[in-house]
């Protein structure tokens, strides 16, 4: 995710990592890291310390006053579960889709690319 | 080609996702979607969000998800073809040398024609599939991913949110270190090359420095080095079926 704010909403949080925030701590699928006091508050969660406890890099840009916080390192693999990630999408036409919208089929993401 | 595999396996439920992956945006796609003329979802990833979220790191790609929502076959190389004929490339009068070489290197990669089959029988058997596999077997077969390949990540991330504000020297920077931490993730590679020069006349194909400007080039390799670097055969790994 890319932010320029120390603190950012849950909702941004979540939607841009794939982590979600439960009483256990930041969770994907079955995988549960707690995170101490102070972290969240409900509303916002410090971007930092998160990072931190799911081992995610931060990269910072000084020159364009950019940070970039790259995937979690919880497990050392691509995937930290197999549960579906979130993943919310744009069509041509900027309609969102989520994948989650196709639970109860069988799916097949196809990734390709025009270059 | 996934449109007509789509016809046949949906009324057995499957559905068909296309994603594509390009920090030029909906409109560099628009062509080669329109002409597909898919009735399943067909999505547009301006930031490679595909890598981070299912570990895909070359194109094209698929990732085999069940009714409940869990992945039974991680990313991996993924094409409708079911045959291709071996081809040896003859040169074509009157290209540029470098694109000959370019496409005599394309005619030596291969592609694993198991795959349809294999996901015809995991739509026909689900779990009773070989093919499907189990949460541990996923995570594992998903690849590692260590610190560097993470920051890597994150720099290429950046380089998208760069490119698309116009921001081009921004981009190549973050993209040349996204591709130094994340070697094995070729399609990092080809969406910086394809993007990095204009007006050879072969479009986003060509992925190398224009013909006497080679010194403005501003990444570490570029697609012909590295496939003749990796081997044209190593470019798709086979499918471990």
């Amino acid at each position: 995710m890319i932010t320029t704010a120390e603190r950012v909403p849950l909702a941004e949080f979540e939607g841009a990592t794939g982590w979600h925030l439960r009483p256990e701590g930041a969770c994907q699928g079955e995988i549960c890291v707690p995170l101490p006091a102070g972290v969240h508050d409900g509303a916002t969660i410090d971007v930092a310390a998160a990072a931190e406890r799911l081992r995610m890099p931060v990269v910072h840009d000084a020159v364009r006053g950019l940070t970039a916080i790259g995937p979690a390192g919880v497990g050392g693999h691509r995937l930290e579960t197999a549960v579906a990630p979130d993943l919310v999408l744009p069509d041509l036409d900027g309609a969102l889709f989520d994948l989650a919208w196709l639970r109860g089929q069988k799916v097949l993401i196809v990734s390709w690319a025009p270059y | 080609m996934w449109q007509a595999l789509r016809e046949e396996l949906h009324p057995q439920g499957l559905e068909v996702v296309t994603v594509g992956i390009d920090a030029a945006g909906a409109e560099a796609c628009r062509p080669f979607i329109e002409a597909a003329a898919p009735t399943h979802p067909s999505l547009v990833d301006a930031t490679h969000r595909v890598a981070a979220a299912l570990g895909v790191v070359n194109i094209p790609n698929g990732v085999w998800i069940d009714e409940q929502g869990c992945i039974v076959r991680p990313a991996e190389p993924a094409q409708p073809r079911e045959s291709v004929p071996e081809r040896r490339y003859e040169p074509v009068d009157g290209l540029p040398d470098r694109m000959n070489d370019i496409l005599a290197e394309a005619a030596r990669i291969r592609v694993d024609t198991r795959y349809v089959a294999m996901l015809r029988d995991w739509v026909g058997r689900g779990a009773d599939s070989p093919f499907a596999l189990t949460p541990d077997e996923v995570v594992a077969r998903s690849g590692p991913r260590d610190a560097a390949a993470a920051e890597g990540q994150a720099h290429f991330e950046l380089g998208a949110h760069l490119w698309a504000s116009g921001d081009r020297p921004g981009a190549e920077e973050h993209w040349r270190e996204a591709h130094r931490r994340c070697p094995d993730n070729i399609a990092y590679k080809r969406q910086a090359w394809s993007l990095a020069v204009e007006g050879t006349g072969f479009d986003r194909f060509w992925q190398g420095p224009a013909p006497g400007h080679e010194d403005e080039w501003p990444y570490d390799s570029d697609w012909l080095s590295e496939v003749r670097a990796m081997g044209a055969e190593r470019y798709y790994p086979p499918l471990d079926a």
